[in-house]
């Protein structure tokens, strides 16, 4: 076998904080031949995004590499002058960010900025690289490749922006890309377009990547090699079917196991009970655009619904209805057979106890200043009217409630917990009002898949115990079969299906209903490929979306 | 040879020395990184700095010009007393103040230096300064150092100018302060409600500082002086309470601005979203949930605000309308004897008479403006 084109020896990264060095990578060796793709996995503060720059010879401020080496096809990216890494970076080691909305410059055309790299390197002229560039984004698939080139980034969506910016990266045709969660932000039907184009253009340049992810299904279809990291160190390394379907490490086997959570169904609601909320024929418009379109749909004491769907198809917007926070147009929302005023201004200090939120950012819905004590006791003081101590006792039975340690958590600040302790520290706040109906709002979009879990077990446990009713918002179809009783389908401010969830996940589908579960990734690494042969690049993702559009604006007419 | 030739050989002189200097630093520690990827600005910029060292030494020890030299002993001492000031924060007082000290540059704990001294100064007046503020003596323009009784000299009038410094930072400062916090209490709270309930409330109020905002700051607060002068009569508090006002008004439209805009930021979060759900009044919305997240820059706005506060009312009272004699003021101050200046060159002492109410000034000024530099920098969110 010849010599990697990658090899890290024994990398050790330490990132500064408060006054001392603490360690990020302990000690990591990795390979990467010519063509090949690894994958990098673990949750989020393992060490990915520091080891994906690293092997650019980068590391963020305040982080240094403290020991170890990293060769580029023989050259020593760490001690190498400053001028001779410039030469590689850029030409023949690419980078793709996480969020390609943030890494567009906006004040410029994407095509000046993808020929700034061939030009600076002396790989193309400028005009040999815009025609390259059009050439990628055909191959890239994206929508009228001789002229979304001549747009600024924000005019194009954010699906073809990763995808621009893939192009981007191979602009000066390098040997390796770091591609660090260049899906993450995106919905199903859109990653599932990107995906495809990045693995193929891969694989027709013969490049070598590292692919970064949490999500494992992701990694499955793109991956040759997969190395999973935990706090810094490696946990194994693995083929990626021989990982897939034979992982040795406990560590692996739980990553593997995630997905399986899943609570047992209810049984169904009888007839002619009376739904905890209930939501009639409701319309509603930002000023003048309209946003919701005639949506009904019930929710029973002790059950939780799933409202599924992209971003702009109105999921939040019907919760903002709910909560008052939006006045609706047209129809009616009634709590418990009674209804409710439109604004929330107008509604009782009993109807804003009886419906809670838990937000989907658990860094902006608490406030940064407030200790935990006050943010969950706020709650309990406004709407019980405790004080002292007796407070200090329902702020603790919360925190129990939520498997936090009262004595440990009371007087922290926000900023000194993990994002899955901020977001049960959400959910005690909502808890502490003792409502009967809460809304959760991507609440788990933002956190690593074992972390999530967790959180859908305590909501389960929490729905089972206390009978809360829950209408769960979501983009994630994992996690609607793990929790759902109902399912809402919505699409442009409609109600495309609704049902209870078996019904859901058992065909025969709305066409749109279809379009979605097929597109979230499976483990099996072959999903994707098969997927593409079932269906035809064409039909899959947003393409498939716009199909689905045109027909039914004929059928309309 | 022409003085433009003698420029341009010195800089070719010092282009080829700074070359020289990477040369042998990359000679002499074997290519160590450092110097390998070395620009050439860099070396370019230590020899010059090099060079300017000498300079400053040349004028300090062999022209020995008289200015420069206090400048360069007041700019060490200061720095001295601030490295001391520091050291002795590192070591003494609670762990929590201890670490503050720490991470602290040294321009930080010379502001806050500054800040202790101004303030002992202003609140103990009565018992440092020798005389009073008014006391008239016999000895009128005497030079610092001449009569033991008045260390640093007497004015036109025969008052002595120490103990007017030391009453001149409790009526400036004094008043400084009563403004800015007028201003911030009127300007914040506004700036906030505008924030909250925006709609009506917001435009009015918003359209209206940017009224006020359109006229020149001092120009209007000298316009409003003239008529509160003729309001007040000869009462001379009167005229004073006043000025408070005025400024106070006229600065708040600043506070007003930046309370909006943090304030803006700040409703939109989720927190603040979960508390009008909770069915919160607005004052708890304010002062519960917005106000701690916005106290970091408020608080270098409020440095910053003091030292312009400060200096407008001794613009003002340059200009004869701000505090009236005989109160001791820095402003005042600099009028009386602002044509002793013209007598530098020949005799430095003269001139230091109105220098040393300016350079009162400008030491706090200067002191606050570091510490709100490193307010601001901490509040930044590079280190916390």
């Amino acid at each position: 076998m010849s010599a990697p084109l990658l090899k890290l020896r024994g990398l050790h990264i330490e990132g500064r904080a408060d006054e001392t060095w603490l360690p990020i990578i302990n000690g990591i060796d990795l390979d990467l031949h010519r063509g090949e793709v690894l994958g990098l996995i673990g949750e989020s503060g393992a060490g990915k995004s520091t080891l994906g720059l690293a092997a650019m010879g980068y590391t963020r401020d305040g982080c240094r590499i403290s020991a170890g080496s990293v060769e580029f096809d023989g050259l020593d990216l760490i001690n190498s002058p400053a001028s001779t890494r410039r030469d590689v970076l850029g030409k023949r080691i690419a980078y793709v960010a996480q969020s390609a909305a943030a890494s567009f410059n906006p004040a410029h055309k994407l095509i000046n900025q993808h020929t700034e790299g061939p030009v600076q390197h002396h790989v193309m002229s400028r005009a040999e690289s815009a025609a390259d560039a059009v050439e990628l984004y055909r191959r890239l698939r994206l929508p009228d490749p001789e002229h979304i080139g001549f747009r600024y980034p924000h005019q194009v969506s954010g699906g073809q922006l990763q995808r621009a910016m893939t192009g981007m990266a191979m602009s000066c045709r390098p040997d390796l890309i770091i591609f660090d969660e260049p899906t993450t932000a995106l919905d199903v039907t859109t990653q599932i377009e990107v995906l495809a184009a990045i693995r193929d253009i891969v694989e027709q340049s013969n490049t070598a990547a590292i692919y970064i992810t949490h999500d494992l299904a992701v990694v499955a279809q793109m991956a040759d090699r997969i190395k999973v990291l935990l706090r810094g160190d490696e946990v194994e390394e693995a083929e990626t079917r021989t990982m897939l379907s034979a992982p040795q490490q406990d560590y692996t086997k739980s990553l593997w196991a995630v997905r399986s959570f899943q609570r047992p169904a209810k049984a169904a609601v009888a007839p002619s009970t009376t739904p905890l909320v209930s939501v009639r024929n409701v319309t509603a418009a930002y000023g003048k655009t309209p946003v919701l379109h005639d949506i009904s749909f019930d929710i029973h004491p002790g059950r939780t619904m799933a409202v599924v769907g992209e971003s702009g198809s109105g999921k939040s917007t019907a919760a903002r209805c709910i909560t008052g926070l939006l006045s609706p147009k047209q129809g009616l929302i009634s709590f418990d057979g009674t209804p409710l005023p439109g604004d929330y201004r107008k509604r009782s200090k009993m109807q804003l106890r009886q419906a809670q939120m838990i937000y989907q950012m658990a860094d902006t819905a608490l406030n940064p200043r407030k200790t935990i004590g006050e943010i969950i006791g706020r709650p309990v003081q406004f709407y019980m009217g405790l004080t002292g101590r007796e407070k200090r006792r329902r702020v603790e039975a919360l925190l129990e409630q939520i498997e936090m340690e009262p004595d440990q958590y009371y007087s922290r600040l926000p900023g000194e917990l993990s994002g899955g302790q901020k977001q049960r520290i959400g959910i005690a706040r909502a808890l502490a009002a003792e409502p009967g109906f809460i809304i959760c709002d991507e609440v788990t979009s933002a956190l690593d898949q074992l972390v999530a879990e967790g959180i859908l077990k305590l909501l389960a446990r929490l729905q089972d115990d206390l009978g809360l009713a829950y209408m769960f918002i979501t983009h994630d179809l994992a996690t609607v079969k793990s929790i759902a009783d109902e399912v809402v389908v919505m699409k442009d401010g409609r109600v495309v299906e609704s049902g209870p969830k078996d019904e859901m996940f058992r065909p025969p589908h709305h066409p749109y209903t279809d379009l979605l579960l097929s597109s979230v990734p499976e483990m099996d690494p072959d999903w994707l490929t098969h997927l593409l042969e079932q269906r035809g690049i064409d039909n899959i993702g947003d393409a498939a979306v716009d199909r689905m559009q045109d027909e039914s604006s004929v059928q309309d007419r | 040879m022409s003085i433009w030739l003698l420029i341009v050989l010195a800089l070719a002189g010092l282009g080829l020395l700074a070359w020289g200097l990477r040369w042998a630093g990359r000679r002499l520690t074997g290519d160590r990184p450092y110097w390998r990827d070395m620009p050439y600005g860099v070396a370019l910029g230590y020899v010059v700095a090099a060079a300017a060292v000498i300079w400053a030494a040349k004028i300090y020890f062999i022209d020995q010009t008289v200015f420069f030299r206090w400048a360069v002993n007041g700019f060490l001492g200061f720095a001295l007393a601030a490295w001391l000031f520091r050291l002795l924060g590192r070591h003494l007082g609670p762990a929590a103040l201890r670490k503050q000290f720490r991470q602290m540059p040294l321009t930080a704990s010379f502001g806050i230096l500054v800040i202790l001294g101004y303030a002992t100064m202003a609140i103990f007046a009565g018992w440092i300064a020798p005389h009073g503020q008014a006391e008239v003596f016999d000895v009128a323009n005497a030079l610092p150092g001449v009569d033991p009784r008045f260390p640093l000299g007497t004015d036109q009038i025969g008052r002595d100018l120490l103990s007017r410094l030391i009453y001149g930072a409790q009526n400036t400062v004094g008043i400084a302060f009563a403004t800015t916090c007028i201003a911030f209490f009127v300007g914040g709270s506004l700036g906030f409600l505008a924030a909250t309930l925006g709609g009506w409330l917001d435009q009015v109020l918003s359209r209206g500082v940017d009224v006020l905002m359109a006229i020149p700051a001092l120009i209007f607060a000298l316009l409003l002086m003239t008529i509160a002068s003729a309001w007040a009569g000869s009462q001379n508090w009167l005229l004073t309470l006043y000025m408070i006002l005025i400024i106070a008004l006229i600065d708040s439209t600043r506070v007003f601005r930046l309370a909006r805009a943090v304030g803006g930021n700040i409703v939109v979060m989720d927190y603040i979203e979960a508390a009008k759900l909770r069915g919160e009044g607005l004052p708890y919305l304010i002062f519960r949930e917005i106000l701690p997240n916005a106290t970091a820059p408020l608080l270098a706005e409020f440095g910053l605000r003091f030292c312009f506060v400060f200096l407008t009312i001794a613009s003002l009272s340059f200009l004869g309308v701000g505090i009236q004699p005989p109160l001791a003021d820095w402003g005042t101050m600099v009028k009386d004897l602002a044509q002793f200046i013209n007598f530098a060159a020949f005799s430095p002492l003269t001139a230091s008479l109105p220098l040393m109410a300016a350079g009162a000034i400008a030491l706090l000024t200067v002191g606050i403006n570091f510490v709100v530099d490193w307010m601001l920098q901490k509040s930044s969110g590079l280190k916390e």
